[in-house]
């Protein structure tokens, strides 16, 4: 308990405790990959972890660079061809928990990875979606994990790349799409849920020593908190080594010295 | 039936100038070799296909022999942005081009439906997002039995595939093995399919008859290219060169680099330089 660690650390570690033994979870690259490989690593070793390129209960002993290293085939109960993926296992309704990374998101979890800027003329042009925009719609429910920034947290998305609650409330329903979405926000600082009825994101829960201006600074919209926020439990020492060994070994491998050049 | 050829031969005897062709691999068995051979035979007006488009057409973008791009993840897989590719969107630079962009499902499903010789490929898609308001290749079609409104869009058929794989035999069979990803689709929904092989053996008589084998009368040409993937890899022969992926990040970021870079590692290589870039990555098979 009293071993530091980085707001990174808790917000991999938090995220982690949110997922459990008998989740089929739907891995995006970046944080979410480490959390759910954390959970894999401590107390759900029997979760089902997989990633889109068709890599099914994957147990990789380092993180992968890409969705796409081979250690996720070679470590997977199965490993299906890209449009089997798509079709039979996340369009099949056979995914619990798609867990997501965000460039910029909006209080009703609407996630944008596309543009900064307007799409025709872009100030920055991201990767783009990818498979978050289905993951985002059929998965049981969606967790999203990001660090928070005035940037990331914002009033407006530039771009809807992978829809949340819209403008709130009955939203997604009202588009006919059946699954929950995002009902779990893990950033550096706190851990948010939507409102029941507005779908607001909500801070529920605080990490160690985080003030609610902390909170309000680095998010672009006005924070709303739970009647009760609760502080999030730090990190045991078996998270936080496992978490590093975790990445210690991940950076060794990738270091690697380049062929080419 | 496949002819085995050079790989100078099979791009020169498959891709044209203006042609629609996809360079496929999801992060695995990336055609690298390939897509430099056509670099070296300077196409123009490429209308380039791929899910991931990654180092090879943030290469030919940034050489601006692409016209149009059709893609679903435009980044450097587990590094970051494609800056070549930002550099043509943001600022026109070296050429303005035009961009298709889809999801993942959109893109896995509509090759499916090219190679299942359909002429849309309908899924439960897009629902509340803004891509179809700015990709008008996005429609919706309504179930005729349930009235469930489902996204369309158009089949890929592309003029050429060409693929990487890990072996082909004698008669021209070709081994993926692995991340299979999107490259049987690829192949049956090209006119014409060029596949680059780690090698070729006698027979196929050890390997599992579900096997992902892509039959020699699907492929126009086959071309041995050991380590024709790097940085990407081949399972089960060499394994992915992480640090050429976080390099190139450097390189492209910078166009005097990038066209110093392209020039030493592209024009003035071969496609028998390959097998040296991954003889330090080769796995115990």
């Amino acid at each position: 308990m009293s071993q530091d660690f980085t707001p990174n650390e808790m917000m991999t570690i938090a995220a982690a405790r949110a997922l459990s033994n008998d989740d089929v979870c739907f891995v995006g690259i970046g944080a979410p990959s480490a959390a759910c490989n954390i959970a894999r690593l401590t107390h759900a070793p029997d979760i089902t972890l997989i990633y889109e390129s068709g890599t099914i209960g994957t147990a990789p002993t380092v993180l992968p660079l890409s969705i796409g290293d081979g250690e996720l085939c070679e470590t997977s109960v199965t490993t299906v061809s890209v449009p089997e993926m798509f079709r039979y296992w996340l369009q099949g309704g056979r995914i619990t928990i798609g867990f997501l990374g965000a460039a910029q998101i909006d209080r009703f979890g609407n996630i944008n990875t596309t543009v900064i800027g307007d799409y025709e003329k872009p100030k920055t042009r991201l990767p783009g979606g990818g498979g978050a925009p289905e993951i985002a719609s059929s998965c049981g429910q969606i967790y999203i994990t990001m660090a928070q920034s005035t940037r990331g947290m914002v009033e407006k998305i530039d771009f809807c790349t992978s829809f949340g609650h819209g403008e709130g409330g009955d939203h997604r329903e009202r588009l006919g799409i059946t699954t929950k979405g995002p009902t779990l926000l893990i950033t550096d600082l706190a851990i948010w849920k939507p409102d029941p009825v507005t779908k607001e994101f909500t801070v529920v829960s605080m990490h160690p020593g985080v003030t609610r201006e902390k909170v309000q600074e680095t998010c672009g919209w006005r924070v709303k908190f739970a009647d009760v926020v609760e502080e999030t439990p730090a990190p045991t020492e078996l998270e936080l080594k496992t978490l590093r060994d975790l990445k210690a070994r991940t950076d060794a491998a990738h270091k690697g010295q380049s062929a080419s050049g | 039936m496949a002819k085995f050829v050079t790989l100078k031969e099979a791009v020169a005897n498959n891709l044209q100038d203006g042609d629609t062709v996809a360079f496929e691999g999801f992060t695995h068995l990336i055609p690298h070799a390939a897509a430099h051979e056509a670099i070296r035979q300077g196409f123009k007006e490429l209308t380039l296909i791929r899910m991931t488009p990654d180092g090879i057409y943030d290469q030919m973008i940034g050489l601006g022999m692409a016209k149009k791009v059709i893609f679903s993840y435009a980044g450097n897989p587990g590094v970051g942005l494609l800056r070549r590719f930002r550099d043509a969107v943001e600022n026109h630079y070296p050429r303005r081009i035009e961009v298709e962009e889809h999801s993942h499902a959109a893109m896995a499903n509509a090759y499916e439906a090219g190679a299942a010789g359909l002429p849309c490929a309908i899924f439960r898609g897009y629902r509340g997002v803004e891509l179809p308001r700015v990709n008008p290749n996005i429609k919706t079609v309504k179930c005729p039995f349930t009235g469930e409104e489902l996204a369309a869009v158009p089949a890929i058929r592309p003029d050429v595939t060409f693929i990487h794989a890990q072996k082909a035999n004698r008669k021209g069979d070709v081994l993926v093995e692995g991340i299979v990803g999107i490259q049987k689709e690829a192949v049956l929904a090209a006119k014409r399919a060029v596949v680059t092989v780690e090698e070729i053996v006698e027979d196929f008589s050890d390997i599992s008859v579900n096997a992902c084998i892509i039959p020699s009368w699907t492929i126009a040409n086959i071309a041995v290219v050991p380590g024709g993937a790097h940085p990407s890899y081949a399972q089960g022969y060499y394994a992915r060169d992480n640090a050429s992926y976080l390099e190139w990040d450097k390189v492209s970021a910078d166009r005097d680099l990038f066209r110093e870079w392209m020039q030493k590692n592209v024009f003035e290589a071969t496609p028998e330089d390959f097998a040296k870039r991954v003889a330090h990555l080769r796995t115990a098979r």
